[in-house]
């Protein structure tokens, strides 16, 4: 039944799944470092996936398929390409980043805490290797459990709204995208997604289908208006969900603009390509500005994500402009960009969740008022937060520069304004992550509670200090990254160039 | 040659590395020794690339370290451009922060961050010659930022001062805003050349000197013009120009080492340099150069004025660095760019020099800043008095010192100069001549001759600083007197800019000035300008007003009270900042948050469609009562309605 020539992303995927559900099964005495071990061994086992990764082709690689579902050609593919390696191999990463993080801070439950983030890890990277439609959705879907879980048994007071919320919003997105995935496959009688990109659409499909993954994708990534839940969310959620949701759940939005609008509907893409650029602008300049307003400093990194992930369709949506144009070459420059700001945004909100679980945990407060003069007392952890606070406003010499820098340049070759409107980030970005800042890591000890903070311990330590060597490592070699994607993003500008009709 | 160019700018970085993330380990002492190897290295590794590139006729040097990234036909590279205008700047820079670090170990003797302050500058060293060295826009934007990064960490050193953390954000804001304008100045280079590097940049710019671009309505731009103007917003935030101008003052929060490393001798200049390297593409926009010229000319005379009336001795010295930037960019709008290369190197060595004699002022009097409660300090500390006294007189452009060659220059090309905006601009510098003189010698006069005006106790304890401090103040003051004397011939009047600044011929202002004579020669013809007149009538008035007769300026402080508030609100900037975009942009977040995102998004549309399903649902509700005779009611409602349609249709 298989023709598998590679188990590595089985294994990426099922180590953590299984691996998780045993550690809920052993209970909570010997979890955490079951829990690290798996992580770990997932992170491992992910890594060939980038070393031997071939950068010379567009087509997938370490492809397996295995016949599920006959009757209706639903099959167990996997594979990836230069697009989904590099979010896979973030997302086993950051897994062992939030295991370290949950370490001795979780103490209600730690088996199902830690084994419900192996779990995730898992199906995310499900969802980032999944070469068949319902394979992708039930992953899809099925990350929402373990995230749902986190939330709702260790998240903060106002944990059930949130839950509701997060849940039913991004729920009913995806509901639209199955329906469309079912249409597809009344079309081509595949739901093998590569065989979906060669479908011939009319107009009106393809407008409708683009309807349908807009609503899942938009609300996932978040996009303006659909954002609201990611606030609500962050906030009740514990550090290392935030983390996780901040760092690879927004990707799959991302991800799934690239991996379905663009090649299955690119005439409507390119048809409501202004829509798009429209609200990404207002996703960078009104969630700048709303960011500014934030006294929680979770929000505030939430609105920031949002703001972040502006760029990322931005760089995405400007390619039919430029294909219009004929500079195909701005075109890659674009979406090389949005995968650039993926991936980093990807440690950046990481480690800025993780900061503020770091006081969180000793304060217990998330608001920026509470406060004041942390790097007296906390002169390590006050270094780490500078860092990556001047990561998160785009520093050159940062991961976060470089896919700012590339969808600028890019979206500067459709419009002024638009590059114009997007630069304004450099501003906003900046205002609102050093004004929090002043607040909170500089200055005189504010109070009582500030005064008794205890530096960061070795586990802190290292969990922030990773994430930084990744941050500074993309920023001054970001061809790491960039050149694993070059092949198959040209075979996507060359799929989107080409009128279906 | 590669190797050791790639080691300038490592070897401080290697050093800031030691002693920032070692420098417990490694202690005070060893803390110091390292970075200041490591910016000595860099030092004479400079000046052997200096007699390699200068004297020796090495060819430029123009390659690639390493890619940094490809994408959409893009090479992303990092790498070094070495010609004449490169090592300059490097020696300019590299020897500046030499005489820094070694002062810094005076002044900041008694500080706990001692290690992370050498790291820092080691770092901004690093920075600073990655920009000058840079062969493309890349690495150009990145020593940009990085010198940015480093400011607002030195800034905030004193990081539990309320108004140095305020001032080290408003610094990088207002940079970043200048930043802003200067990466759209890049990618629309991009746009047009599809390339970062300087090289290809200045082959195509006949091409996009030819292209127009629509931004607003239908008038048509230049593209060129365009693009300059973005750059320039750049250099105004980097070069502190009117209205980007307003962090610079606030930024003496900082410790005085870095005021006189970063805010005055080198990275305020990365504007005026950044022009300078661009030539070939601001020459094409005459529209570029006039905007650059006014807004020169108004940071040249009315910063100054502003130096009059402040009381801090760094703030006096903060104020004359924004006029004498605005001199260098008044030189960049005339085309003279050499002439403002010049001025930004004598300048960094006397305005480096009259900022570490201030810091050698203030850790004499135990940090003690107001001029009004200085005075007479000549007796004890000569070293600190003469240097001052040679950095003064430097600045205000006495005969034969470096100053006199440099701003003379500038004000001739000006007034040689026939690009709109020039007359405005004459007048501008010339007065601020007189500005200039006046508030140095009035700082001068209050600080060092009258009076003792300290308390008894800090008098008794003033004394000259140690040797690590007044050494850097002797080694600064040399170059102060004589670099323009022996420089300005080659430099200015000389081909030494030929292949690295390029001039149109209708705009070469320096060809218009006649030959050079010699330093005599040109100490002669000062004679016959108006500039020195109005120098010396400065240091007069000065000297009438705060030592024979102090009670003129408190007689005109009653009469002109309102200029003076005017002054002293330096034109409501920072009010009129603090009110529209600061707490404007708040308030706008603010609205946008509880009325966009609450009220309308959550209230109405999320909240509201989860209310509506709930009406909906409480209203089906009571359909399902559960009482038989309500569902046989219904039903045979239902029999009846339907009876009805069949019937009657």
């Amino acid at each position: 039944m298989t023709d598998s020539s590679s188990i590595i992303l089985s294994l990426t995927i099922w180590i953590p799944i299984l691996g998780g559900l045993a550690i809920i099964a052993m209970g909570n005495a010997k979890s955490r470092p079951i829990a690290l071990g798996v992580s770990i061994l997932t992170l491992l086992v992910s890594l060939p996936l980038y070393f031997g990764f071939d950068k010379t082709t567009a087509a997938m690689q370490f492809t397996e398929k295995a016949s599920w579902l006959t009757s209706f050609d639903i099959n167990y593919a996997l594979g990836v390409d230069g697009i989904s390696m590099p979010l896979v191999i973030l997302t086993t990463i950051i897994n062992v980043i939030v295991v370290i993080s949950a370490w001795e801070v979780i103490k209600d439950r730690p088996a199902m805490y830690l084994g419900c983030f192996n779990i995730m890890t898992g199906l995310m990277v499900g969802v980032f290797s999944a070469l068949d439609a319902i394979l992708f959705y039930i992953f899809f879907e099925a990350t929402l459990i373990p995230m749902f879980l986190i939330i709702g048994i260790w998240g903060g007071p106002n944990r059930v709204y949130a839950t509701i919320k997060f849940f039913l919003y991004t729920f009913l997105g995806s509901v639209f995208m199955l329906i469309a995935l079912i249409y597809l496959y009344t079309q081509g009688q595949t739901f093998s997604i590569l065989g979906m990109h060669t479908l011939e659409l009319g107009p009106k499909q393809q407008f409708w289908i683009f309807l349908a993954f807009f609503v899942a994708f938009a609300v996932k990534i978040p996009m303006w208006p659909v954002h609201t839940w990611l606030p609500d969310a962050h906030v009740e959620a514990p550090t290392a969900g935030s983390a996780v949701l901040a760092a690879i759940m927004l990707k799959m939005g991302g991800y799934g603009f690239l991996r379905f609008s663009l090649p299955i509907t690119p005439d409507a893409s390119s048809r409501l390509d202004g829509f798009m650029i429209t609200i990404s602008l207002i996703a960078i300049v009104y969630i700048g500005f709303v960011a500014l307003a934030q006294r929680d400093m979770k929000k505030l990194i939430a609105y920031s994500s949002i703001s972040h992930m502006g760029f990322v369709t931005l760089g995405i949506f400007i390619a039919f402009i430029l294909i219009g144009k004929g500079d195909t070459a701005g075109v890659a420059l674009g979406i090389e960009g949005a995968i650039m700001q993926m991936i980093s945004h990807g440690f950046i909100s990481a480690a800025m969740f993780l900061c503020v679980g770091v006081m969180y945990d000793r304060v217990h407060s998330r608001e920026i008022a509470d406060y004041g003069g942390v790097i007296n007392t906390m002169p390590y952890f006050g270094a780490f937060m500078i860092f990556f606070a001047m990561a998160n406003a785009g520093l050159p010499g940062t991961s976060g520069f470089v896919g700012e820098f590339m969808v600028i340049l890019a979206s500067f070759k459709t419009n002024f304004w638009i590059a114009f409107l997007a630069a304004l980030t450099l501003i906003l970005g900046a205002a609102y992550t050093l004004w929090m800042v002043k607040r909170v890591i500089l200055g005189e000890i504010a109070n009582d509670k500030v005064a008794a903070l205890t530096d960061i311990n070795r586990r802190e330590f290292w969990m922030l200090a990773i994430l930084a060597v990744f941050v500074l490592l993309l920023g001054v070699f970001p061809s790491l990254v960039a050149s694993v994607m070059h092949a198959s993003v040209e075979n996507l500008v060359q799929h989107i160039s080409i009128p279906k009709y | 040659m590669k190797f050791i160019y790639t080691l300038i700018p490592l070897a401080p970085l290697f050093a800031a590395i030691a002693a920032g993330f070692f420098g417990k380990k490694l202690g005070r002492v060893n803390s110091h020794r390292v970075t200041i190897a490591g910016v000595g290295v860099a030092f004479l590794l400079s000046c052997f690339a200096f007699t390699k590139v200068v004297m020796g006729d090495a060819p430029v040097f123009n390659e690639t370290l390493y890619t940094w990234m490809v994408s959409g036909g893009i090479s992303f590279e990092i790498g070094f451009l070495v010609d004449k205008l490169t090592v300059l700047m490097m020696l300019v820079v590299t020897f500046v922060s030499l005489m820094v670090h070694i002062y810094t170990i005076g002044y900041m003797e008694e500080d706990p961050g001692y290690q992370r302050f050498f790291s820092y500058i080691s770092l901004f060293t690093f920075s600073m010659l990655m920009l000058v060295m840079s062969n493309n826009f890349l690495q150009l934007f990145f020593g940009w930022e990085a010198v940015g990064l480093v400011s607002y960490l030195l800034i905030g050193f004193w990081f539990k001062k309320e108004t140095a953390i305020f001032a080290n954000m408003k610094a990088f804001l207002v940079n970043r805003v200048g930043d802003f304008g200067f990466l759209l100045g890049i990618a629309g280079i991009v746009y047009y050349t599809n390339s970062l590097s300087y090289a290809d940049a200045f082959a195509a710019k006949d091409v996009i000197a030819g292209e127009t671009m629509t931004i607003l309505g239908n008038v048509e731009w230049q593209a060129i013009t365009v693009i300059c103007i973005c750059l320039f917003i750049g250099a105004m935030g980097k070069s502190a120009q009117v209205p980007l101008h307003v962090w610079l003052p606030d930024s003496m929060e900082g410790p005085t080492p870095i005021s006189a490393l970063i805010h005055a001798a080198t990275m305020v200049t990365a504007g005026i340099f950044m022009v300078s390297r661009m030539s070939p593409l601001f020459e094409l926009s005459e529209a570029a150069l006039t905007f650059i010229l006014v807004i020169g000319s108004i940071t040249a005379l009315f910063m100054g004025l502003i130096g009059i009336i402040q009381n801090d001795i760094k703030r006096v010295v903060a104020y004359s660095t924004l006029s004498q930037l605005g001199y260098m960019t008044v030189a960049l709008g005339v085309s003279a760019y050499s002439a403002a290369i010049f001025h930004l190197m004598t300048h960094a060595f006397f305005k480096a020099l009259l900022f570490l004699a201030a810091g050698s002022v203030i850790i004499a009097l135990h940090h003690e800043q107001d001029i009004r409660k200085m005075g007479g300090l000549k007796k004890y500390m000569p070293i600190t008095y003469w240097t001052s006294l040679i950095g003064s007189l430097a600045l205000i452009g006495f005969p034969g010192f470096s100053g006199f060659f440099s701003k003379d220059i500038i004000i001739e090309a000006v007034h040689k100069s026939t690009i709109p905006g020039a007359g405005f601009a004459y007048v501008c510098v010339l007065l601020g001549v007189f500005i200039t003189a006046f508030y140095s010698f009035r700082m001068f006069f209050l600080v060092f001759h009258g009076e003792t005006r300290m308390d008894k106790h800090t008098a008794e304890h003033a004394h000259e600083p140690p040797g690590v401090v007044t050494w850097p103040l002797i080694l600064l003051a040399v170059p102060s007197i004589i670099i323009g004397w022996m420089t300005a011939g080659s430099v200015v009047f000389g081909d030494y800019f030929k292949g690295a600044i390029e001039v149109a011929s209708e705009h070469d202002v320096i060809a218009r000035l006649g030959e050079y004579h010699g330093g005599f020669g040109f100490i002669k013809h000062g004679f016959q300008t108006p500039a020195l007149y109005l120098a010396a009538a400065g240091v007069i008035t000065a000297w009438v007003f705060y030592l024979v007769r102090p009670d003129i300026p408190a007689m005109l402080d009653k009469k002109l009270g309102f200029f003076r508030r005017i002054l002293e609100n330096k034109y409501g900037f920072d009010d009129f900042n603090q009110a529209f975009f600061a707490n404007g942009s708040v308030g706008l977040g603010r609205t946008l948050w509880k009325v966009g995102d609450q009220n309308i998004i959550d209230g109405a549309m999320v909240n509201g469609s989860a209310k509506a399903v709930g009406l909906f649902a409480g209203f089906t509700r009571y359909l399902q009562s559960g009482y038989l005779f309500h569902y046989a009611f219904a039903m045979i409602i239902g029999l009846l309605g339907m009876l009805t349609w069949f019937l009657f249709s």
